[in-house]
């Protein structure tokens, strides 16, 4: 259980100052703390709260809403297998129970080294490549039996470290927008006119 | 072809109204109000929609899709839902077609795949919406044979509220009144699709003062009250309408019983005042009234204990020592937690027996001359252009007030500026809030109107002061001086005055307001210096109120001969030679005053406990052993003698106004007296200065005897600003020696960094240490010494 950190904080408030609200930034800053801790953790979730202003509830209720944010501890590597129709007839099935034998995990599992953890997913939007999977929301095409357990023995040993970082880590390079060349968007309440296409005249 | 003279006909006719807008429901034509939508103007033409999720006193929502009906559009007949499509010029809108029956009992299969149908075990049942609806909009049998979603049931989301998820048709009635009323969103929808659910945060209640009316407002059983769970079914229930008189914002309620026995109060809309919603300590507090240690019978002291003895033997010694008093040493204190009726009473008799020290209020408000000022409704409040907040945090006091007043900031209707020691619950909805210093809110005032944005906007419309005692350990004349400074300098000002007990102003404007300056705490001076010889305690217990509490027990011991009419033994009761059983609230029937001047009636609902009696029958009945018989035998003669002698109470009486919305009622007030802010000492080395005031639990006697309430006080602290609390040298929770000249206490010290720095909070009549024991009356302000132990 943890806030989020110092050095987060600050990046916290960079993200708020983005909005003209600053709840608007409440699930960037899930995000933030996914990344820190690898889940979203009470604490970190009544800290956000107190950033945008908002209580522990409401943003318990709006992170919830979201499948990719765990709230209790999920492994390193979240795997993903898409079990939704074009990959059902090519071999879904046959590549979740190989990983279940290989990891030795039900899906839903993890494994008890923390690295790992399986889960069944609705379509990924790949099916021209099925069978897919996602590791930390990495894609994977095509995945026979064989090339899952390259991806694992791979994973162990660190190799693919520079393209898939640890679950909740959703950028490798962090973004820093300058004061000067943000969209400047306006709080809905100071929106006085329509919009152009509308010729002037007041939306409703 | 005669021609009409345009100009003089439309002069003659009346103005047509640019929002009207004429509609047709069901072939009849509606007249509406542009942006109203379709089932507000449906209801006020009696065609009812089916719905769960719209509340008129909440923003709609379109949840529950249960009210869909059909608009006539250039397409043909559409199905929209009534509750989120305005109305418009020309509309034509049906609402009983066979397609809307269809769209209507499709909904109601829906909304029932999952809900579990538990009606016979439910506490809804009977009074339950879908149940209702199900009926009578429902196809009577569901297509439905899956399994049903399944939770733990119930669960607590709070100590008062439970949660029956199961039950839960996801209307975000609940989730709506707790963000967007109360101001409390600690409850939300969590998850998502099949998973819905209304839910707090993990470890953290839903701990909201106004908690109970999301039960009241939720459609099915999914929400139920601890206090009321299975103590009765709605059948069985009896119920007359009725006002609140926990404190004086007078919400209007239903009182519902069953075998003569208090089980629930429901909030009712009365547009001028509540708008249907209670806060949680006037809801439960029925309770209280059906206490086991409610007073039955007369009580004597023999020795250190009572005996039980009978009302003649008890009002023959109370009338024997009345006459053979010294003149001018009786005195009565109390009488607002009475009704106007019993106020009327006794005040006639302390008339007719020359009684001039009396005072319904115990120190802990106003002067009585605060009603001489020009009044403000709570209504004026709510739609003046300004609102100055010279008050105590109304959160804490006047719960539903505080929703009127934070709605209207909401809706950008008014701009609160706050003038206060400390933060309160409107501070977030104050357009401006100035941080005074108790003792210093002259100054503040003095500096406002000078700010020329803040004169701009005092001057851009109407302007009311909500002006009440913020801070117990503060001479009150502070609070006036203020009033006085914003009145001299903003024209055509008026004040909304909120003391809060519950029928404070009507015992003060009904004559039991102090006279010639002999106010609470100089009755209580003269019993300690032995010229009181009959002291007569009207439902006031000074003991725990009175917030001098060396004064207070100086004055109970002083008095030669001590009287208490209340429900309970209180404090002070307990010091009394004779107690005499008084009707509680819900036994007797009256009206009472609300803090705006609103009179209001209150029902009896059951048989008052033991032998005990409404205070103006005791009244009436000592007149009568003491020679001064105000021939009254009823209520109704009382009311009528109230009508004949108070100017503006005649009307009262008759109207049937005082059994929902009210009257307000001018009555003659009191000279307007100016007051001059009293001079303050210099600290010396008692550097924080003290702000005492109440929180809504605290150890008053009708939430202590209301198990559902009793255990809500959150218990005495003292609470500075983090770098003060560094200074004295102690940890978080840890024990701090508070003292003065006077005294010195030990309490737990607490930080927050919304304190200004040398102000210590302390809140009032809180389990452990008592703060009182470091205020005397008279002083301007309290400054005390913070040491770590």
């Amino acid at each position: 259980m943890a806030r989020l950190t110092e050095e987060n904080v600050r990046l916290a408030r960079e993200i708020i100052g983005r909005y003209p609200k600053a709840r608007s930034a409440t699930i960037p800053l899930l995000h933030l703390a996914q990344e820190q801790d690898g889940y979203v953790t009470n604490d970190a979730m009544a800290h956000i709260g107190e950033l945008v202003g908002a209580t522990s509830a409401e943003v318990y209720g709006t992170a919830s809403f979201y499948e990719m944010f765990k709230f209790e501890p999920v492994g390193k590597y979240l795997i993903n297998i898409c079990g939704t129709m074009s990959c059902a007839l090519m071999g879904a099935e046959e590549l979740m129970h190989h990983a279940e034998s290989r990891l030795g995990i039900h899906m839903g599992g993890t494994t008890p080294d923390g690295l790992f953890t399986l889960e069944k997913a609705e379509c990924q939007a790949a099916c021209t490549e099925a069978p897919c999977l996602q590791v930390n929301y990495r894609y994977r095409f095509r995945v026979t039996s064989e090339n899952f357990d390259t991806l694992i023995d791979q994973l162990q040993a660190g190799e693919l470290n520079s393209e898939i970082p640890a679950h909740g880590t959703v950028a490798a390079v962090r973004q820093h927008i300058p004061a000067d060349r943000g969209v400047g968007a306006v709080a809905p309440e100071d929106v006085t006119e329509g919009p152009a296409w509308l010729d002037g005249k007041a939306a409703l | 072809m005669t021609t009409i003279d345009t100009n003089t006909e439309s002069s003659e006719m009346p103005e047509k109204d640019p929002n009207a807008v004429s509609i047709t429901i069901n072939g009849r034509t509606v007249e509406a109000q542009k942006g109203e939508f379709i089932i507000a103007a449906a209801d006020r033409a009696d065609e009812f929609i089916p719905r769960f999720c719209y509340h008129p006193r909440m923003s709609s929502v379109g949840m529950c899709r249960q009210c869909l009906v059909e608009v006539e559009g250039p397409r043909g007949p559409m199905m929209v839902v009534s509750c989120m499509t305005p109305v418009a010029e020309g509309q034509v809108v049906r609402t009983e077609t066979p397609q809307v029956k269809r769209a209507q009992e499709g909904m109601i299969e829906l909304l029932l795949a999952n809900h579990p149908l538990d009606c016979p075990v439910c506490d809804k049942g009977g009074e339950c919406p879908l149940q209702d609806q199900a009926f009578s909009h429902g196809a009577g049998e569901s297509r439905f044979v899956e399994e049903k979603r399944h939770y733990e049931k119930p669960i607590a989301i709070s100590e008062l509220v439970f949660l029956d998820r199961e039950r839960c048709i996801l209307c975000d009635r609940c989730t709506r009144f707790a963000d967007e009323v109360a101001g409390d969103p600690l409850i939300s929808f969590t998850q998502r699709g099949n998973n819905t659910q209304v839910m707090t945060f993990p470890d953290e209640p839903f701990a909201s003062y106004f908690s109970g009316n999301v039960v009241q407002i939720c459609p099915v059983g999914a929400l139920t009250a601890e206090p009321y769970r299975f103590k009765a079914r709605p059948w069985d229930l009896e119920q007359r309408e009725s006002t609140c008189t926990t404190c004086s914002v007078g919400c209007r309620t239903v009182v519902q019983s069953s075998r003569d026995e208090l089980l629930r109060y429901q909030g009712v809309d009365s547009d001028p005042v509540n708008w249907g919603w209670l806060c949680d300590r006037g809801r439960f507090n029925f309770q209280s009234v059906n206490s086991e240690d409610r007073l039955e019978n007369p009580q004597t002291k023999a020795g250190d204990s009572y005996a039980t003895t009978t009302w003649s033997a008890a009002l023959d010694t109370i009338s024997r020592t009345i006459r053979h008093a010294t003149p001018g040493s009786v005195a009565i204190l109390g009488g607002a937690r009475g009704t106007n009726e019993d106020a009327f009473m006794w005040a006639q008799l302390a008339d007719a027996l020359g009684v001039t020290m009396r005072d319904a209020q115990l120190d802990d408000g106003l002067p009585a001359s605060i009603f001489s000022y020009p009044q403000a409704t709570i209504d004026a409040a709510c739609s003046a252009g300004t609102v100055i907040l010279l008050a105590p945090d109304m959160k804490e006091e006047l719960p539903v007030l505080h929703i009127r007043l934070r709605d209207a900031a909401e809706k950008k209707k008014i701009r609160i500026i706050e003038i206060s020691a400390r933060e309160t619950g409107l501070t977030k909805h104050a357009w401006r809030s100035v941080r005074a210093e108790s003792g210093t809110s002259v100054t503040a005032v003095q500096q406002l109107l000078a700010d020329s944005a803040i004169a701009a906007q005092l001057a851009s419309g109407p302007v009311v002061v909500v002006a009440g005692r913020a801070n117990l350990a503060e001479d009150a004349a502070h609070t006036m001086a203020a009033v006085d400074a914003v009145l001299a300098g903003v024209q055509n000002a008026s004040v909304l005055p909120v003391l809060r007990r519950g029928n404070v102003r009507g015992a003060l404007s009904l004559g039991l307001a102090p006279q010639s300056g002999k106010d609470a705490v100089a009755i209580l001076e003269a019993s300690a210096r032995g010229q009181v010889e009959c002291l007569i305690l009207l439902g006031a217990d000074p003991m725990n109120d009175i917030a001098d509490a060396d004064l207070a027990r100086r004055g109970i011991a002083g008095a030669k001969f001590v009287v208490a009419i209340d429900t309970f033994l209180t404090q002070s009761a307990a010091h009394a030679d004779i107690v005499l059983p008084a009707a509680a609230y819900g036994e007797k029937d009256g009206t009472t005053m609300n803090l705006e001047g609103r009179v209001t009636n209150v029902v009896q609902k059951i048989t008052p406990r033991g032998t005990s009696r409404a205070d103006w029958m005791i009244a009436a009945e000592l007149g009568l052993l003491l020679g001064h018989d105000a021939n009254v035998t009823t209520l109704a003669d009382v009311q009528k003698l109230m009508g004949k002698k108070v100017p503006g109470f005649g009307a009262t009486t008759t109207s049937v106004a005082v059994k929902r919305d009210g009257i307000v009622v001018t009555v003659p007030t009191p000279t307007r007296t100016s007051f001059v802010a009293p001079t303050i000492t210099p600290r010396n080395s008692y550097e924080f200065r003290v702000d005492v005031s109440r929180k809504l639990y605290d150890r008053a006697v009708g939430t202590i005897t209301s198990p559902a309430l009793a255990n809500l006080a959150t218990g005495v602290s003292i609470t500075i600003h983090p770098l003060d609390l560094e200074r004295v040298g102690a940890a978080i929770g840890a024990n701090v020696r508070v003292s003065n000249a006077h005294s010195s206490i030990v309490l737990p010290v607490q930080s927050n960094e919304k304190v200004p720095r040398g102000t210590a909070v302390i809140p009032f009549n809180q389990p452990g240490a008592d703060v009182r024991e470091l205020i005397r009356h008279g002083d301007s302000v309290v400054d005390v010494r913070i040491e770590s132990m």
